[in-house]
């Protein structure tokens, strides 16, 4: 156990009839750090991060904030500020009073002047001074998370637990608004769980991403590594996009494309396999003896994606840079070869 | 990553120990309400269900209702109750569902519309009792209409008040009552009717009365129905306005029971008055299964605002 | 034009209530006479019974505020399953008439009246009831229009505990539901006849009745100026809150 561990998530296990929300998951959580639970929906993560609040009963396990075991404690004085999808903000009270309600709760340690103070803070930390004796239906959704987030953060919680905030924002909005949570977090320095269905999201703020499946943790690293080196084809595929070319694996590597690739560790080991091949691994030549033929480009401003057709029917997508990519349109030929880059190959069929 | 010491915490699918029972707590919230209701509501009710299946002493039978249903006295009250009650339910929808329609026609945030439903609310809650003053000041002796008639048209049955005791002047009385109702219960459905449906007709050539026709009743109906029903029920119940307008005590099923219980001249029955209590509910809940049944339709058509 | 006839219909029968009401009566006048009028306040009975009629209102009040809709706010909010059932027993009063139930509560009533108090206590605990399918229907409407569970569990991860959770974010919330269903509910407690007249319990409507008897312009004068009184009070009313308030009589 690393010194700077502050949140550890035992062994979860529940299930609601026959599905099995959490199959014995294991997570640490650093002091300061900022975790994303990715996965598809169902997969588990927002069961997690309501087990943590203590809005979750668990059939199995044990959560450890700051050294303490809090399994059994109510969410009431667990200390965690938790911020919800949507409809959070309490309708009958201004903005700063939703932002001082936890602080008034805790009447005794805060006095009013204290509470006036520390909520003018917070709402100036998230923006939004101006709008602070507005009720929350004259604030639109962003201004709402914000609030959200000002009034979790209020409490000065132990933990920071985000269940898909932005999900129900405008993708605008929801870029924006990602970025400034990072911020304060950073700022803050508050060890925060973040709950997202949305890679991008996840992989452009966490210090690490753990991708769930069915109740359990596939793999957990730094949003680079998972991108990578990816331990899983599940994995793989979820984050950022693949390319599946089939080819022929031997023991740690592939040939694929005319090309010998390593193989990531968990990949096939032998026989034929389905290299994910990620769109910019991939090198693109204008060639009039070219292997494949361009169906169609986006220009995507700094980067152009290319779909492609290979001699033997596959289609590929490949992403280059704009400058590398003048000229290539659709219909042109091109010549098609992998950059050397390890691949995790998975099973064909 | 080291692995961690823990205790085993509650067995593997949560059924039993400690954590069973804590999620089981929660339903000692709804005591305090069952303790009341039941108390107020739920033994008053059994207490007549099983009442009706008593004989005098106390033993299992149903000798009282069986008295009962084969009583000419209890079965003239009951026809009278029903017969009262089928009429003013739809005189009282069809001039309340009118004056709905005339209200809706006219301005909705106006003036007049706000008062008459203000009105209407007052006078369908308010009651029995009052309305029937008013009616007395009326139509009664001495009364406003009656005395009119009295000079101007001597003969007619206006001048003579009497013509209130009876099962007509009864029917005119509740029907006055139950049109606020039928207007507070049918106004919203009319406010649903969306004009865009008639404009919709109109744009695909329908004439007016091939709107109604098609269109308007059927959407109406059941909500007609529904309300009626509900006018029927509420006729079918009322014992305000009869106990204070006249003393017979058998000529509604509800005086019917009120005697029943209360008699002071050493004819108190009780079980007999839980027998017609017992014969009026099942009444008022077969009225009431249809008007749940009718709602359920209409509530899958409107779209509520 | 129809409304016309209706209107007529109705206002007919109040007009007259003002005239007869302000018809001689007694051997003394001559003439109209505002004397039935005058002598309103001077009835000890009536006076009784109104205090007692809103000491009624009131207890209802709090059964109102402190049991129906806080229990209404547990089973929707941590029971779900009983929440047909809940929603059934609180119809229940519908399908039976006023008259039945004191039939059956007839006993019980005798039973605390001698063993306890000759209070409003027995006649509240049965108003609530029969007041519940209004009101629940209004608290049911207002509790489905707003996500309470996302509320309540916002409030308790900041610290709230249960009570709190209840009466102080949830309750709020949902105030016009509450002020609804308490609006049907008091008229309904001041217009009730049928329960206390045969229960012998003075309330304001029974002595109404009783005035009746013996002297009918006063009986008269003082149901309308009850009619009036309600009507300004009502008109009173913002027209947005009084609409829902007025037209929320759809049961089912």
């Amino acid at each position: 156990m690393s010194s700077s561990t502050y949140v550890q998530l035992v062994d979860l296990s529940k299930h609601f009839g026959k599905v099995r929300a959490l199959d014995g998951l294991n997570l640490e959580i650093a002091q300061g750090e900022l975790v994303a639970l990715l996965g598809p929906s169902g997969c588990g993560k927002t069961t997690a991060l309501r087990a943590l609040a203590g809005l979750q009963e668990l059939d199995r396990g044990q959560l450890i904030v700051d050294g303490k075991d809090v399994t059994f404690q109510n969410a009431n004085k667990r200390g965690m500020g938790m911020v919800f999808q949507a409809y959070s903000l309490f309708p009958h009270m201004t903005a700063r009073e939703n932002v001082e309600y936890g602080l008034k709760l805790r009447a005794h340690k805060t006095a009013s002047d204290k509470r006036k103070a520390r909520s003018a803070e917070l709402l100036e930390l998230v923006g939004l001074s101006t709008h602070a004796n507005h009720f929350p239906h004259q604030l639109s959704g962003g201004q709402q998370q914000r609030v959200a987030l000002a009034r979790a953060l209020a409490i000065s919680p132990k933990v920071l637990l985000l269940d898909e905030p932005l999900s129900a924002l405008d993708a605008k909005v929801r870029t924006q608004l990602r970025e400034e949570i990072r911020r304060i977090q950073m700022e803050l320095g508050t060890t925060t769980l973040f709950v997202t269905h949305d890679q991008e999201e996840a992989l452009s703020i966490a210090d690490r991403v753990g991708v769930m499946r069915n109740g359990q943790l596939e793999q957990i690293a730094a949003p680079a590594e998972l991108y990578d080196r990816p331990k899983t084809a599940f994995v793989a595929e979820f984050v950022g996009l693949t390319n599946p070319i089939a080819g022929k694996v031997s023991s740690s590597s592939i040939e694929v494309l005319g090309s010998v690739l390593k193989t990531l560790p968990g990949s096939v080991t032998s026989g034929n396999g389905i290299a994910l091949v990620r769109p910019e691994s991939i090198d693109v030549v204008a060639s009039k003896s070219g292997n494949a033929t361009v169906t169609s480009a986006s220009f995507l401003g700094a980067s152009c994606r290319l779909t492609i057709s290979m001699t033997d029917g596959t289609r590929i997508t490949a992403q280059l840079p704009s400058s590398d990519s003048a000229g290539i349109g659709a219909g042109a030929l091109v010549q098609v070869s992998l950059l050397d880059m390890p691949v995790f190959v998975k099973a064909a069929g | 990553m080291t692995q961690l010491q823990y205790k085993g915490t509650g067995s593997a699918n949560g059924r039993t120990g400690s954590r069973y029972w804590r999620g089981k707590s929660a339903y000692l919230g709804v005591v305090p309400f069952l303790l009341v209701s039941g108390l107020f509501l739920l033994y008053p009710t059994w207490n007549v269900a099983s009442g009706a299946f008593q004989d005098k002493h106390g033993k299992f039978s149903t000798s009282v209702l069986k008295e009962v249903f084969n009583s000419k006295v209890a079965r003239h009250a009951f026809a009278n109750s029903l017969e009262i009650s089928a009429k003013t339910a739809i005189a009282g929808a069809i001039l309340g569902g009118l004056f709905a329609w005339a209200l809706v026609n006219g301005k909705p945030g106006g003036y007049f519309y706000r008062v008459a439903v203000a009105l209407s609310s007052v006078l369908a809650q308010f009651g029995g009792v009052m309305l029937t003053f008013a009616f007395l000041a009326t139509f009664g002796f001495n009364g406003l209409v009656a005395n009119i008639a009295l000079k101007v048209a001597p003969h007619s049955f206006l001048a003579d008040s009497s013509w209130l005791y009876g099962k007509f002047g009864i029917s005119v009385l509740y029907t006055f009552f139950q049109i606020p109702l039928m207007v507070l219960v049918f106004l919203p459905t009319l406010e649903n009717l969306k004009p865009q449906w008639r404009e919709a007709s109109d744009a695909l050539g329908g004439k007016a009365h091939e709107y109604w026709v098609r269109i308007g009743i059927p959407i109406l109906t059941p909500s007609f129905a529904g309300a009626a029903l509900l006018l029927f029920v509420n006729s079918f119940s009322a014992y305000a306005t009869a106990a204070t307008l006249i003393n017979l005590s058998d000529f509604l099923t509800p005086l019917e029971i009120a005697t029943a219980l209360t008699s002071e001249t050493g004819g108190a029955n009780p079980a007999e008055a839980k027998s017609l209590s017992f014969f009026m509910v099942v009444v008022v809940i077969i009225a009431m299964t249809f008007y749940a049944l009718l709602r359920k339709r209409v509530s899958r058509w409107e779209q509520r605002r | 034009m129809i409304i016309g006839f209706v209107g007529t219909y109705l206002i007919v029968p109040l007009y007259s209530m003002y005239d007869f009401s302000t018809k001689p009566f007694g051997f003394q006048d001559k003439g109209r006479t505002f004397r039935a009028w005058k002598i309103i306040p001077g009835q000890p009975d009536l006076i009784a019974a109104i205090s007692r009629s809103l000491i009624t209102a009131a207890i209802v009040m709090a059964l109102i505020l402190f049991l129906i809709v806080p229990t209404a706010i547990w089973v929707h909010l941590k029971l779900p399953a009983l929440r047909r059932p809940f929603e059934l027993l609180c119809l229940l009063p519908l399908a039976i008439p006023a008259i039945v139930i004191v039939v059956g509560i007839a006993p019980l009533y005798r039973w605390i009246s001698i063993h306890l108090t000759e209070s409003p206590i027995t006649l509240s605990g049965v108003y609530s009831m029969l007041i519940l399918p209004y009101t629940y229907r209004s608290l049911s409407a207002a509790l489905d229009a707003v996500d309470i569970h996302t509320l309540a569990e916002a409030a308790r991860t900041l610290g709230a505990d249960t009570r709190r959770v209840i009466f102080g974010i949830i309750m709020p919330t949902i105030k016009t539901g509450i002020v609804n269903g308490s609006f049907i509910a008091i008229a309904l407690v001041l217009g009730e006849y049928t329960i206390s007249n045969i229960l012998n319990y003075k309330t304001f409507q029974v002595v109404i009745a009783q005035i009746g008897r013996t002297n009918g312009n006063v009986a008269v004068a003082v149901s309308l100026a009850s009619i009036l009184f309600v009507l300004v009070l009502l008109l009173l009313i913002p027209t947005k809150k009084r609409r829902s308030a007025v037209l929320d009589v759809d049961l089912v």
